[in-house]
């Protein structure tokens, strides 16, 4: 008997199930602390409070919502604001990063100098303080609406937020708006079909030159075939606020100015690493084999460039998510803010709200994870 | 067990997963029996001697190394391991540890040994191999020579009547294998039980009682050194013979 | 057949060196790149001179009223008045000398390591240090009187909630981290869930389960601080991320190295504790600084559960009705103390790296 507890197999197998067994006990008396303190608040269980009247206004929500509606749709507003900020801060901080991230490796030495100035600078500051930054010093010095700054096309900022114009959902602008998104699947498959003819006919087509006029021509023509008639909501000054036009609110422009200045920092390094990660020797054996510097930057820099590049540029797209997360210090309608905010604060049910909340944000990771992998896998570079 | 038997492996067989990587091998050493195993790479022989110390497992089998059965129980495979030493292609020292470190490390923290005559011990043999003037550096100093015979050292301190070497020298560049070689046959001299892997036919022919030919996992022949080189039976060593002895 | 008679070496052409060539080469080489110069130039000539102009020139230094604030610049006397509040948050002035006293004990500390170089002992005096200190700050000792801890904030606050979470966060993310690599199916589920659950949520949540939730798990009559309960989120919030960098470090290990300690007879312990650990460390102490750093900066975020850190700090500074409109001060300053300490530390993680790349060779 005692020979069994020296064998190594029996002793994890123990091991295991003393684990469990204290993970289990351990649940077993939280839960049960749990069920006693929560009757002795009158907190109640379950997610029938979802269905309950929110009874409080949301200043920015992009769907409909009044005080009537349920928590259900305060959940649903709240999870759309946090997706729109990810969103919009993705493509900034994808922009500003790659450019910063390519100055970073200028032969211009001033330029290379401030490149790495601005990254030194806002990566070492906390996100949570740049945001407040932004919202309590930069706004807050803005004007007054009613000495708002102007700008071409019936712009406005001050320190109530942005204006400006909303086309409206006319024939003009569904016909643009259809032509944009046609021309850029042609463009796809334009390219698609142009490296076949290369393959099979070693002509080149020039994809960038044809593509980019389309980009411009094509929605002009659309304009006019559409009845050349944009009708624009101008905001405009009536009273003491704007009226009309789209607002764009000082919390939606502090959380994203913030998020993509600071990620943009991550998002630089990652691509200027990734560039740099491809040897000297791979681009002077392009050169020798005749490469121009722009083929050999697409052919064989890029290439590999970016598969270096690519994860943690995803990983930062998911801090950014997360950090989101912030908007609830200056007030931003997104999930936080409204759903483990004032609900919470409503309601009272802290398990069932803080657990949908990060089930949210769990399920965001594991999508973006799941992308990674699918990416990784389709990149790797084949070895022995 | 038979007397004067230090090693008695009985049908011995393992898989790896479903390849099945050592098939039913015998084998019986002798106390002070010098044994050199050969062969083409992946015939099993690292995984055979591996499996003497248990750094290897195996699903059907007995291995008994001196009176101790070799299997998952706690108390034997620690008396396995104080007995028989493995000395590894790539040496394995520990960088972040000086070399007197490295030779330390068992008996104080295993034995149990004050540190002083673990210190003592380890300097006898670093002195043995050589190396006594290097006790105060790190690994990475030291040439990939130099390195070995710290790990024959490290071995050489727990006192062990067994020695397995796996390819110790496989990993050296050429002009260093002739100083470990010279260990080896010192060793062999004084009258341990080692077994070897290795490619080093002269050797084999200096010091070894019997060489064995291993092949896809088995044992093919067995022999003295002279009948072994000189008379080989077997035409998968004679191919192999071949191989190796033509460069 | 030909012999060369040694050459003398020269100096390089007056045209390929000195400050003329590197400006050529470096800044005005081709035409896009003078561009490019000429518009950075101007891109600091419009940012740095005003931000000078307010920051410095025209900025009040001396003083401590409202009213010696007379230029246009910054306030500095604002921060002057109210450095105390920013330093140590609510703590009773009259107390602040054990703060001070502990601050100093550090500098002792570090005098006194020149002294004794084994690990052991300086290990023993760091715990020695750590007691006294939490005896200093908090009281209720020896006559000392107890401040609670809702009085405590600014830097101090900061650099509690920081060096706690340091240091109780290592010891979990090594065992997490060892439990990862494992190879019993339900100690590595375990840790694998942890770890993936943490990296999947943001600290806010965290930080929201364990000052609201956490008291629930406990009967009635046990309370939980403020403080602590953060100090809870924070630290198995870090773990998680110290766990992952140490796997990075472990898995850098070569198999051999288990083998060969195996082979010499240690037990599971005495391997991953004298052999394994001390090398993936040195691999993962990079990304360790690193999430030191990024723990150092999650800190702040404490203030929305209601915490007094050194951000919260400016706010409540520039509520008081006197100094109103102080905000931006207040915001610059505390932004460069917060860059000062991060900055430092990531150069300090760069001369670390540097010394380890030359230590592999």
């Amino acid at each position: 008997m005692l020979a069994l507890l020296r064998n190594q197999k029996v002793r994890g197998i123990l091991f295991q199930i003393l684990t469990i067994l204290s993970v289990v006990a351990f649940l077993w008396y939280i839960g049960d602390n749990t069920m006693t303190n929560i009757e002795q608040r009158g907190i109640k269980t379950g997610f029938a409070f979802l269905d309950g009247t929110a009874g409080f206004e949301i200043d920015e929500a992009p769907i409909s919502f009044s005080s009537s509606d349920t928590y259900g749709r305060v959940f649903l507003v709240g999870l759309l604001n946090t997706l729109i900020v990810t969103f919009v801060g993705i493509i900034f901080a994808t922009i500003l990063g790659l450019l910063v991230g390519i100055l970073r490796l200028s032969k211009n030495w001033l330029i290379r100098k401030i490149a790495t100035a601005y990254i030194d600078i806002f990566r070492n500051i906390p996100i949570l303080l740049q945001i407040l930054f932004w919202y309590n010093v930069v706004l807050n010095a803005m004007p007054s609406p009613k000495q708002s700054l102007e700008f071409v096309g019936g712009i406005f900022v001050n320190n109530r937020g942005l204006y400006i114009p909303k086309p409206d959902m006319n024939s003009t602008t569904i016909f643009v708006l259809t032509s944009l998104a046609i021309v850029f699947v042609s463009i796809y498959l334009l390219n698609k079909w142009a490296n076949k003819r290369q393959e099979t006919t070693g002509e080149d087509f020039p994809v960038i030159i044809v593509g980019f006029s389309a980009l411009v021509l094509v929605p002009i023509v659309a304009y006019f075939i559409g009845g050349a008639d944009f009708n624009f909501d101008y905001p405009a000054l009536r009273g003491f606020n704007f009226q009309g036009g789209k607002t764009i609110s000082p919390e939606f422009l502090a959380l994203t100015f913030a998020l993509v200045i600071y990620t943009a920092t991550f998002i630089a390094e990652a691509i200027r690493s990734g560039i740099e990660a491809v040897s000297k020797g791979q681009k002077e054996a392009a050169a020798s084999i005749g490469l121009s510097g722009y083929q050999a930057l697409k052919l064989v820099v890029l290439p590999q460039a970016i598969r270096i590049a690519i994860p943690p540029v995803i990983n930062q797209y998911l801090n950014l998510a997360k950090n989101s997360s912030l908007a609830a210090a200056v007030g931003y309608p997104e999930i936080i803010t409204l759903f483990a905010g004032i609900t919470l604060n409503q309601v009272g049910q802290a398990i069932e709200i803080i657990a949908i909340t990060m089930l949210v944000y769990l399920t965001i990771s594991l999508v973006v994870s799941a992308l990674l992998n699918w990416f990784n896998h389709k990149m790797k570079i084949k070895e022995r | 067990m038979k007397d004067n038997n230090v090693i008695e492996i009985k049908d011995l067989n393992k898989w790896y997963g479903d390849f099945h990587v050592l098939k039913d091998i015998n084998l019986e050493v002798k106390k002070g029996e010098i044994i050199v195993v050969c062969g083409p790479s992946g015939s099993g022989k690292s995984t055979l001697i591996r499996c003497i110390n248990y750094l290897e497992q195996f699903q059907e089998g007995t291995i008994v190394v001196d009176g101790i059965q070799v299997m998952d129980d706690i108390k034997k495979i620690k008396a396995l391991r104080e007995d028989v030493a493995m000395v590894f292609q790539h040496f394995n020292l520990f960088p972040h540890l000086t070399i007197v470190d490295n030779l330390t490390l068992s008996p104080i923290w295993v034995k149990k040994q004050p540190k002083k005559d673990a210190i003592a011990t380890a300097m006898k043999f670093l002195d043995r191999v050589g190396i006594a003037e290097q006790a105060d550096k790190y690994p990475n100093q030291l040439s990939g020579g130099q390195q070995q015979r710290v790990a024959i050292a490290r071995s050489l301190c727990k006192n062990p009547s067994i020695m397995l070497f796996d390819e110790p020298t496989s990993a050296l560049d050429p002009e260093m294998v002739s100083e470990v070689l010279d260990v080896m046959i010192e060793l062999a001299k004084e009258g341990r039980t080692m077994i070897c892997v290795t490619h080093e036919m002269g050797f084999a022919k200096k010091v070894a009682d019997r060489v064995i030919f291993m092949d896809a996992g088995q044992i093919v022949e067995e022999n003295t050194p002279e009948e072994f080189f000189g008379n080989p039976e077997s035409d998968r060593l004679k191919t192999f013979l071949d191989q190796i002895l033509s460069h | 057949m030909a012999v060369y008679e040694l050459k003398q070496t020269l100096e390089a052409p007056s045209s390929t060196k000195g400050m003329i060539h590197w400006l050529k080469d470096n800044l005005f080489s081709t035409p896009i790149n003078t561009l490019l110069t000429l518009s950075g130039v101007a891109l600091l000539f419009y940012i740095i001179p005003p931000f000078l102009n307010w920051a410095v020139f025209d900025a009040d230094f001396v003083g401590s009223t409202r009213e010696q604030c007379t230029s246009g610049g910054a306030c500095w006397v604002f921060i002057h008045a109210k450095i105390d509040m920013f330093m140590y948050g609510f703590y009773p002035a009259a107390e602040v000398w054990r703060l001070k006293t502990a601050l100093a004990l550090i500098l002792v500390i570090v005098a006194i390591f020149k002294f004794f170089k084994s690990n052991k002992i300086r290990f023993s005096i760091l715990t020695l240090y750590f007691i006294i200190s939490y005896i200093l700050i908090s009281g209720g000792y020896f006559g000392l009187e107890h401040v609670p801890t809702e009085k405590w904030g600014g830097l101090m606050l900061t650099v509690v909630v920081a060096t706690v979470g340091i240091i109780f966060s290592f010891p979990i993310g090594i065992i997490v981290a060892f439990g990862r690599q494992s190879d019993l199916p339900i100690i590595k589920s375990v840790c694998v869930t942890y770890v993936e659950l943490i990296r999947g949520v943001p600290l806010i949540t965290i930080l929201f389960m364990s000052s609201i939730v956490l008291p629930l798990f406990f009967p009635e009559g046990v309370t939980f601080d403020k403080l602590l309960r953060a100090l809870i989120g924070l630290t198995f919030f870090q773990a998680a991320y110290v766990a992952e960098n140490i796997r990075g470090g472990l898995q850098s290990i070569p198999s051999g190295q288990y083998e060969a300690a195996d082979a010499i007879g240690l037990s599971y312990w005495q391997k991953m504790i004298l052999v394994i650990l001390p090398q993936a460390l040195k691999v993962a102490i990079p990304n360790l600084v690193g999430a030191f750093i990024s723990l150092f900066q999650d800190t702040t975020l404490v203030l929305i559960i209601g915490l007094f850190d050194l951000l919260a700090m400016v706010r409540i500074a520039a509520a008081d009705s006197y100094w109103l409109g102080m905000e931006t001060e207040g915001y610059v300053f505390v932004t460069a103390i917060f860059w000062a300490f991060c900055y430092g530390m990531s150069r300090y993680s760069n001369k670390l790296e540097k010394q380890f790349n030359t230590n592999l060779k």
